[in-house]
């Protein structure tokens, strides 16, 4: 099956005064899985949309391949989409539901529900094909959803926040499976989600947004470690945004004249973890908890700022004796320390 | 309400169950007095002469009698003609104000409940005012030339549709597009991502979706029209005449209460019927849910 590189070129949307996309470009790769990060009304959604043709941008193209879609109605646009809600017919079986898209395509039945009965197969529902879907659990449910928007063989798939209905456990295991499914056959995929932790694990590249706008696009290593604002580095996880007086070098050479992020897990208390060109906080601590697999800090450094220091409870020996109010030196390693262009503390 | 475990609190779960059926009583109260009660009477009324005595001469006389399988049949025509257009006009409607914009919908909702808000009498000689001979529309069509004569409108067949079509649309549309209403936005765009057209989204999501719904006006319609009075009384001009006109006929010119009593009865028997038709169908049709399903 071949799959098709995305374009989105200078998009915007706006309802009345309320910006959604503000001028939006971004490059999909063919067979890429791109994942749309950003708290809600971020624009995520609408983008999704527009690329899916429910949404008119105002202005900007869309491209499938060389195709310019912008204008093209949804049902011509051959793409699979995979809806919060799932979107199945409750009215249809669960194989109906898969062999819609089929009929709509004029396959011959015999073809079509073979087809519809091997994707069901591919996501693991043999043998529930019959069933109702009020009959279905929310994975099961997630699974026909998927297997619906896979059997037609669409070159792009988009998929709204599809797991955001299930349990944590759950949501694990799809998060594999979905990725498992794109990498076996190839689809160029675009998926949102406001949930950082599944835009890391699932993606080639996130693209974290901001009202309307793309913050930033980088490999989920580089979004986390490397974020190049504020928000994206407070978006992604813990981020202690330090600034240039509180940090000093353990070697005692010129410490950086910006204002840094450190995460809260790069920080430790053991100044040998962290090498001669690592640096050096301190502070009062505030508050300390133990949270099972790791011990959560506070520090007031001496400017007032406070920052959170995470230990892995495997090397959180002295933990366990820190008073609150006595003073704490946390250190990190140069690597982990990365300069914010223009954030201010 | 939730499962009560307790056997300690069965009692109370008990009490509170019988302390909310009590609240239907009053309601209970009045429909034995003004609908199971009048019943009786008729019921009793149809094995009486007009002297008081037991007789089973009324249902001879009513049921041999043409006039009355003539009426049964003109209110056949008339409840399916109504239901016939107001399912053609209805479910369009209904889908139009369904898919609209809210305030749009509610806008146009208000013009489609405004004949509810009007005496059904007011109505019938609002509709006598358009469609005599001389009436607006007969005086449009003439005036422009697009007919020679005036076209026969009202004291007929016709006049009696057009009258109690306007009186059940809105109450076949409410329910019909309450259904509509429900049906999740993402089925239809994910009807359409997957090629769907808007004539697939339709026939295979929409209509399917709200067959419940337009079962439910479907009866009300019939249900409502197997007893209509008034729409016929005036715009039928005498040539109609279903079961109602003739109870009332039977009453005014002859004062034959017997007789009447046997045609009431003979309505309430058409009405219990079709209403066992239309819990029968449905149930079938839930059956058969699953597996409706090719495009």
């Amino acid at each position: 099956m071949k799959s098709l590189p995305i374009t989105i070129d200078s998009v915007s949307k706006a309802y009345g005064a309320y910006v959604a996309l503000d001028d939006v470009s971004l490059d999909v790769q063919a067979g890429e899985f791109l994942t749309l990060l950003g708290p809600s009304g971020s624009g995520k959604t609408t983008l999704l949309m527009a690329l899916a043709g429910f949404v008119r941008p105002d202005s900007g193209k869309l491209l499938l391949g060389d195709r310019d879609v912008t204008r093209l109605a949804p049902n011509k646009r051959d793409i699979g989409i995979v809806f919060q809600n799932y979107a199945l017919f409750p009215h249809m079986s669960v194989l109906a539901n898969v062999e819609y898209p089929l009929a709509l395509r004029k396959t011959p039945k015999a073809e079509a529900r073979q087809r519809a009965l091997d994707t069901l197969a591919r996501v693991k529902l043999e043998g529930l094909s019959e069933r109702n879907i009020a009959a279905l659990s929310g994975g099961q449910r997630q699974r026909v959803a998927l297997a619906r928007a896979i059997v037609f063989e669409p070159r792009v798939m988009l998929m709204d926040e599809p797991l955001s209905a299930l349990d944590k456990n759950l949501r694990e295991t799809m998060q594999y499976e979905i990725r498992r499914l794109h990498d076996d056959l190839g689809i160029t995929t675009i998926y949102v989600t406001h949930d950082q932790r599944e835009a890391l694990t699932m993606s080639d590249r996130v693209a974290v947004m901001n009202s309307g706008r793309i913050q930033q696009i980088d490999t989920p290593q580089r979004i986390y470690d490397r974020p190049s604002t504020r928000f994206v580095a407070e978006f992604m996880g813990e981020a202690n945004i330090v600034p240039p007086g509180s940090v000093r070098r353990v070697d005692g050479a010129d410490a950086s004249r910006e204002t840094v992020m450190i995460r809260a897990e790069s920080l430790h208390l053991d100044a040998k973890l962290v090498g001669r060109n690592g640096v050096a906080l301190e502070g009062i601590l505030r508050a300390k908890a133990f949270r099972g697999e790791n011990w959560l800090l506070t520090l007031a450094l001496d400017g007032g700022q406070e920052v959170l220091v995470c230990i892995p409870a495997a090397l959180a020996g002295g933990c366990a004796e820190l008073v609150v109010g006595q003073r704490v030196t946390a250190y990190a390693p140069a690597e982990k320390v990365h300069a914010i262009p223009g954030a201010i503390a | 309400m939730t499962a009560i475990v307790d056997p300690a609190l069965a009692a109370d779960a008990r009490r509170e169950r019988r302390f909310f059926l009590s609240l239907s009583l009053p309601a209970l109260f009045i429909v034995g007095l003004a609908a199971i009660l009048p019943i009786l009477w008729i019921i009793r009324q149809s094995f009486l002469t007009t002297g008081g005595e037991y007789t089973v001469g009324n249902y001879e006389k009513v049921l041999s009698s043409g006039l009355t399988w003539s009426a049964l049949l003109t209110t056949l025509e008339l409840s399916l003609g109504t239901l016939v257009i107001c399912i053609l006009l209805g479910t369009p409607l209904a889908l139009a104000l369904a898919s609209a914009r809210p305030r749009v919908a509610n806008l146009l909702m208000a013009f489609v409940m405004l004949p509810l808000w009007t005496s059904i009498l007011v109505r019938t000689y609002g509709w006598l005012v358009l469609l005599r001979r001389d009436g607006l529309i007969n005086a449009a069509l003439t005036g422009s030339g697009l007919t020679a004569e005036p076209l026969p409108l009202v004291y007929n067949f016709t006049g009696t549709l057009i009258g109690m079509v306007h009186y059940m649309l809105p109450l076949f549309l409410l329910p019909v597009y309450a259904a509509m209403r429900d049906i999740d936005a993402n089925l239809v765009r994910a009807a359409a991502s997957m090629g769907a057209t808007l004539g697939h989204v339709i026939r295979t999501v929409i209509l399917p979706l709200s067959a419940g719904g337009i079962f439910s006006g479907s009866m009300i319609v019939f249900i409502y029209t197997i007893g209509f009075f008034i729409t016929p009384a005036v715009l039928g001009g005498g040539k109609v005449n279903p079961l109602s006109i003739r109870i009332e006929r039977t009453l005014s010119t002859f004062q034959d209460w017997g007789s009447a009593s046997v045609l009431g009865i003979l309505l309430l028997v058409l009405m219990a019927l079709i209403g066992v038709m239309f819990l029968a169908a449905r149930r079938l049709m839930a059956r058969n849910k699953v597996g409706a399903a090719h495009a």
